[in-house]
């Protein structure tokens, strides 16, 4: 590493001094153009553009550091090659196979900042001159920051790779641009087509019918939009309530339909539907509305409650806004700016409003639960194309109340099936192809996997999957190479994946899925994936647990809960006034307190032993409502607890499950005979506990010093709060107490 | 109806029927009220499970009279606000006898100071396996820390408390100073509050001195003596020639106590000595902080505002300074191999929370339970935290300003700590909760009075129980299963807001919708307990297997006490 000691700042001259003579750069030069020639590259990725001399600033004391290398720009990433050899010794041991550590996914790139004559300016695609800054600053979607000085580049070769670099990541592109594309065609099929198989994908009649048995739902699988008949936005099987027949489908080409999720054992089930378009005329759609509603509650035999989400979650606008606000707390450029931003930590916090919209999520999926456990009764969920919050509504209400969904593979089968086939548009909202007329970017997958931390961090034994997990999966969002987040529908993505020209030769091309896990890590990483927390599932025949479902059920109704009006039919009257306004989609507002509303689900799930297969709420009051450290801290150097985290749990319960697989096998090999085992996978081994920082697996010691974070002014912002702080400090009388 | 439980040496001062608890979470009950000299118990037959309050009177801060509307026939009523973060309400009847002498008892013994009785310590009956008195021995801590050494010794000149009233009977100071210099130190010295040894580097011999302010005064008094005294302790540690006094409080209000009789040092007299003012306010605006923070959390929380209304407490941002503090003292230590000095004004409150963090970061002995309890006796007990004037013990004037929540504080910190480093702590959050909660009790003779001088005359040790004694007699509830030795790594707290927490399970337990829950304990419990259990089967036939072959006459010698080491190998 090289040392830079910081120069005048008013000269032309870059604000830091190399001890590096040139002489000595021409030697290295030598060294790096072996290494630099040779970029690890996947199938398919082509370099675009690349210059040498390229310096990456290592961030952790304030940039006055860095390391030469080489800058590239390929059709796939952002990628910087260490001319040195130190860092190939310590590769990290949680390493994604697709990318290095300085790599950067071109669709993961969310800005770019050119900073000449120390002044930090956003460079916006297609605007770019010849002139090209001394220091670029990419700041990326999943929060790294680099920091690249242009500075001793050959000024042609900076020129080219600042151009490139902004062309490929800022500006419009076509789909067929995604590097996913030129990977498939020219990856072997097996690299990419292995599907994890105990995952459902939802795209055949198959896995709908599996999963309507598995919840015993009374609905049917409809193969109306088979080819997509009918609708280029729906799956082309869904599962609707048999009342509802093919010409019902046709009628608003699949609008205004009822759409079922997941049953729930009392009978009750939670539908989703979008809206139907806002200009009918009101007699007709007024009746097919009743039949529709007749049709979710069986001829009324079966309460039903309508929640419209226009009315009471924030718009996707405001989503991204607030995560806007929200991210910008974490892209820290400084050390100096990460103190002088932690003085405003709380309100900054609260300003942002991220925190607020994940608790209102959270609170609208309880009421809705309440609905289905305690009353019985079912919802359906109504947005303009139920294909956004309904996700992440419907989503959540299923894992809080089914355990299913709470292992690793349940929660795949969740997302395929509400998101993947429920058609949430991931190209438009993560805006891959930076489309700006397009409908609005907005975190919506990510709001959902936010909700999720949330309860998970709540309730860490109720869940299959870790924390790292989710991060990991966030972080995939931003990867362009996954069918799971590259298209707008299941429509959309297999029309893409036809071969070009229909005469050429080629079979369809086959997109990886995310779910393919082993594409990105392998087993011993995946390890991570694992919550050791996890308390299994008791191993039981179906009589047993047919048995546990109706104690479950006595227990909710017990005598001394407070006589609540019932909800039977009643729901369903008081309601069809309002029917028409809903249906057109207009606001209209909250029914009832939603606090209030689930109080009583509150005290009585509260009142039980906590059972972490069975019903599962989050804790929404203020301080239950917390920043996912991991995904958002994990990167900032100075956020980093040497020896500490919540990590350091994690890894004491895996060293405890590792002690007792080897005791097990110790008392099987002396008594030679072969015990029923609890069975632990692989468990992952690194540096020692003391030796971690809170953000493993994504960082490793190796690139930081372990002196504590001192602000260099601890006075700031710590104006006097009253006249209490002139007060003497100890009364030297100290006549106090008798 | 069947009495309240109490404790051996309790006795019932007065029982009232009918009386109503106003519950702010789930409204208004109805039941009997028992006050005895200890607590105040109060117990509803209405609800299923019965609903039980249970409030010891030493956490009452005042009672008032409150009037009561809407709540039937009930007219008058009480708030008891208390020290532990909650108010709670009754509404009773006014005429009725047996409610005015209820609460006229209750007034008498939740003040028991003010009303010439005895704290109930001098009371509680209770007998323990162990002896927590015992825990803390000066002169085995000491010589754990390796002392005396050539540089340092532990010195007897304040054994009549003569010397420093507020100071221990023992005291280490440099070796080499003389009598007559050490008076003209301690003359020099706010309350003769000398600089004296807390802790040791055990490799560098770097240490951590604490003391009060010098009497510098406007006129910028000197003292030789006391700056060679410094001196003596910069050159005990041949490891620097510099030595940095911390001085807690802000800089501009050391200037004020310069105005007056007080200062600080100044760095040219005192030569190689760096002066770094910590800027940390004082215990009015600690207290006016912690009283804000009961206004936002008790009765209710306002969700959308929570965060806001965290912020303007300030509370956080004073623990930050505090462990800001302490970790830029024990990087002093660690990596500047340079001896400090702490100081405040009299070197009794922030001075102990600086110190006993920063031994606490230093020394992984202080993590365990043992340790922390040595920590609490050394740093604050023996080092005189004015605790009877801090807590107001027993004390009916809760306007007194010299109350303030200093010790809850560093508790708080403490737990920080833990919440960052959840498996370098041998103790549990409960073995803090415990430790807050009989800090303000009076159960336990533990926190009680000002000084070693005063406890020595009250014959505390003799006539009150330890709360370690207690504690240690199960140790188990207050053990941290996920707990790993981390042996000489010092622990580094990111004294970042961005990681600080408001400690719900303490500040907030009052609110049934914060439910405490330790599901993770559980189950690492669990393992543990399959752990030991396969552990005792492996030793079981790894017996029978060497009894075999002994019998078998074979000389493969694999002795027994091999089973005891741990079968854990790297996988």
């Amino acid at each position: 590493m090289l040392s830079l000691g910081s120069g005048g700042g008013k000269s032309t001259k870059p604000s830091f001094v190399s001890y590096v003579t040139l002489e000595d750069m021409k030697i290295k030069e030598k060294e790096e153009g072996l290494r630099s020639k040779h970029p690890y590259l996947l199938p398919g990725e082509v370099v675009f553009c690349s210059a040498n001399h390229v310096l990456k600033y290592t961030q952790e004391d304030a940039s006055q550091r860095g390391v030469y290398g080489t800058l590239l720009c390929t059709n796939f990433k952002i990628a910087f090659i260490s001319g040195e050899s130190a860092s190939q010794e310590t590769a990290p041991p949680f390493r994604n196979k697709l990318l290095s550590e300085n790599d950067i996914p071109l669709t993961c790139v969310d800005h770019i900042y050119g900073v000449s004559d120390e002044k930090k300016k956003l460079i916006i695609g297609g605007q770019v001159k010849s002139k090209y800054p001394s220091k670029l600053i990419i700041q990326c979607k999943d929060l790294r920051v680099f920091h690249f000085s242009l500075t001793y580049a050959k000024e042609e070769e900076a020129k080219k790779i600042f151009q490139g670099i902004v062309h490929h990541s800022l500006e419009p592109k076509s789909l067929k641009c995604v590097f996913a594309f030129s990977y498939c065609e020219t990856a072997s099929p097996s690299q990419a087509s292995r599907k994890s198989s105990l995952t459902l994908m939802f795209e055949t009649k198959e896995d709908w019918s599996m999963e309507l048995g598995r919840t015993k739902g009374n609905c049917k699988v409809s193969s109306a939009n088979e080819d997509y008949a009918i609708s280029e936005k729906l799956p082309q099987f869904f599962v609707v309530p048999f009342a509802v027949s093919d010409d019902d489908i046709l009628r608003f080409l699949g609008k205004g339909i009822p759409f079922w999720c997941w049953s729930h054992h009392s009978g009750c089930a939670l539908f989703k539907m979008a809206c139907l378009p806002t200009i009918q005329e009101d007699g007709i759609s007024q009746k097919y509305m009743h039949r529709m509603l007749d049709a979710v509650t069986q001829d009324q035999l079966c309460p039903v409650k309508i929640e419209d989400l226009s009315s009471c979650l924030p718009a996707l606008q405001d989503l991204q806004l607030s995560y806007n606000k929200f991210k910008q707390l974490f892209l820290i450029d400084s050390t100096t700016e990460f103190w002088v931003s932690d003085m405003k930590w709380f309100s900054s916090l609260e300003n942002s409003g991220w925190l607020e919209i994940i608790r209102q999520c959270l609170m609208k999926a309880v009421e809705i639960v309440d609905y289905l456990e305690s009353a019985h009764t079912s919802v359906l969920i109504v947005e303009e194309h139920c294909s956004d919050l309904c996700c992440v509504l419907s989503s959540l209400v299923q894992i809080m109340l089914d355990p299913y969904y709470r292992t690793r593979s349940g929660f795949q089968s969740l997302i395929q099936k509400e998101w993947v086939a429920g058609g949430h548009s991931f190209l438009d909202r993560c805006n891959h192809l930076y489309q700006k007329e397009k409908e609005a970017p907005a975190p919506v997958f990510l709001l959902f996997l936010e909700c999720v931390w949330q309860l998970l961090q709540q309730h860490a034994p109720a869940f299959q999957f870790s924390e790292t997990y989710l991060t990991v999966l966030s972080d995939s969002i931003n990867i362009p190479l996954f069918s799971t987040f590259l298209f707008n529908s299941q429509h959309h993505r297999d029309t893409a994946m036809k071969p070009g020209h229909p005469e050429a030769q080629r079979s369809p091309l086959n997109f990886p899925s995310v779910w393919d896990w082993s594409l990105q890590f392998d087993c011993k990483a995946q390890s991570l994936f694992t919550n050791p927390l996890y308390v299994e599932k008791p191993i039981q025949d179906k009589a047993l647990r047919k048995t546990s479902h109706q104690k479950h059920q006595r227990q909710l109704s017990l005598p001394n809960t407070l006589s609540k009006p019932s909800p039977r039919k009643g729901f369903f009257k008081e309601e069809t006034d309002n029917l028409k306004k809903i249906f057109l989609g207009k606001r209209i507002s909250k029914w009832l307190n939603p606090t209030e509303s689930s109080k009583e689900l509150y005290e009585s799930w509260q009142r039980k032993p906590l059972d972490y297969q069975g019903l599962l709420l989050p804790y929404l009051d203020g301080p239950a409502v917390r920043v996912w450290m991991q995904r958002y801290l994990r990167w900032v150097p100075e956020a980093q607890i040497f020896g500490g985290g919540s990590i350091t749990t994690v890894n004491r319960v895996l060293e405890l499950a590792s002690e007792i697989q080897d005791l097990q096998k110790e008392v099987e090999r002396r008594s030679c005979r072969m015990n029923s085992s609890i069975e632990w996978k692989q468990v992952y081994s690194g540096p020692p506990l003391s030796a971690r920082l809170s953000s493993f697996p994504f960082t490793t010691t190796h690139a930081w010093s372990f002196k504590p974070a001192i602000p260099s002014s601890i006075r700031q912002g710590l104006g006097s709060v009253s006249s209490l702080a002139d007060k003497e400090d100890d009364d030297s009388q100290g006549s106090g107490v008798l | 109806m069947e009495e309240a439980p109490r404790f051996p040496g309790e006795s019932i001062k007065a029982i009232a029927k009918d009386v109503m608890y106003i519950c702010p979470f789930t409204g208004a009950v109805s039941g009997t009220l028992t006050v005895t000299d200890y607590k105040l118990y109060f117990k509803s037959l209405e609800r299923e499970p019965p609903f039980i309050l249970d409030v010891n009177l030493g956490v009452i801060s005042r009672l008032e009279t409150i009037g009561v509307q809407s709540h039937g026939e009930n007219s008058c009523g009480m708030e008891i606000v208390c020290k532990d973060m909650r108010n709670p309400r009754f509404a009773y009847k006014q005429e009725e006898q047996s409610k005015l002498e209820i609460f006229e008892n209750l007034t008498k013994h939740a003040f028991p100071v003010s009303n010439d009785l005895p704290l109930f310590a001098f009371l509680y009956k209770e007998k323990f396996p162990v002896d927590g008195w015992k825990v803390y021995d000066p002169v085995a801590e000491y010589k754990r820390q390796g002392l005396p050494n050539e540089s340092w010794t532990i010195s007897k000149v304040n054994s009549n408390y003569e010397l420093c009233d507020s100071y221990p009977a023992l005291l280490v100071i440099p070796t080499s100073i003389k009598d007559e210099d050490l008076r003209r130190v301690v003359a020099f010295r706010a309350k003769h509050r000398i600089p004296v040894l807390s802790w040791i580097h055990p490799e560098s011999q770097a240490t951590i001195t604490r003391c009060s302010q010098p009497l510098v005064g406007p006129s910028d008094k000197r003292c030789k003596e006391d700056e060679k005294y410094l001196q003596t302790i910069m050159d005990a540690n041949a490891q620097s020639h510099k030595l940095t006094i911390f001085d807690a409080r802000q800089n501009s209000v050391a200037d004020t106590n310069k105005a007056k009789e007080g200062g600080y040092e100044s760095e040219s007299f005192y030569t190689n000595a760096e002066l770094t003012f910590l800027e940390i306010p004082n215990i009015h605006v600690m207290r006016e902080s912690l009283r804000k923070l009961k206004e936002i959390t008790y009765p209710v929380i306002d969700e959308a505002k929570w965060l806001s209304n965290v912020d303007s407490t300030h509370w956080l941002e004073y623990i930050r300074l505090l462990l800001m503090g302490a970790v830029r003292i024990a990087d002093k230590l660690e990596s500047g191999k340079t001896s400090v000095v702490v100081h405040c004004s009299d070197g009794w409150d922030r001075t102990a929370q600086l110190t006993s963090l920063a031994m606490l970061m230093l020394d992984s002995y202080y993590r365990t339970i043992k340790g922390f309890e040595v920590l609490i006796e050394k740093e604050w007990i023996s080092f005189g935290h004015r605790f009877a004037v801090r807590v107001g013990h027993g004390d009916v004037n809760h306007t007194n300003s010299e109350r303030s929540p200093l010790f809850v504080q560093f508790i708080d910190c403490v737990w920080q700590m833990m919440r960052q480093f959840p498996a370098a702590f041998e103790f549990n959050e409960l073995f803090l909760i415990t430790i807050l909660d009989h800090l303000y009790s009076c159960l336990f003779g533990t926190f009680l009075y000002n000084s070693e001088q005063e406890r020595v005359k009250a014959e505390l040790h003799t006539k009150t129980l330890s709360l370690w004694s207690y504690i240690n007699s199960q140790p188990e509830e207050f053990t941290n299963p996920f707990y790993v030795n981390y042996e000489n790594h010092v622990l580094y707290p990111v004294a970042s807001l961005r990681h600080l927490e408001l400690w719900v399970d303490y500040y907030v337990r009052w609110n049934p919708r914060m439910r405490p829950q330790m599901p993770v304990h559980q189950n690492l419990k669990e393992l543990l307990v399959i752990r030991s259990e396969l552990q005792k089967k492996v030793d079981e036939l790894h017996r029978e297997a060497s009894t075999r072959s002994l019998s078998s006459s074979s000389d493969r010698g694999s002795s027994p006490s091999h089973s005891a080491t741990p079968v854990h190998t790297t996988v």
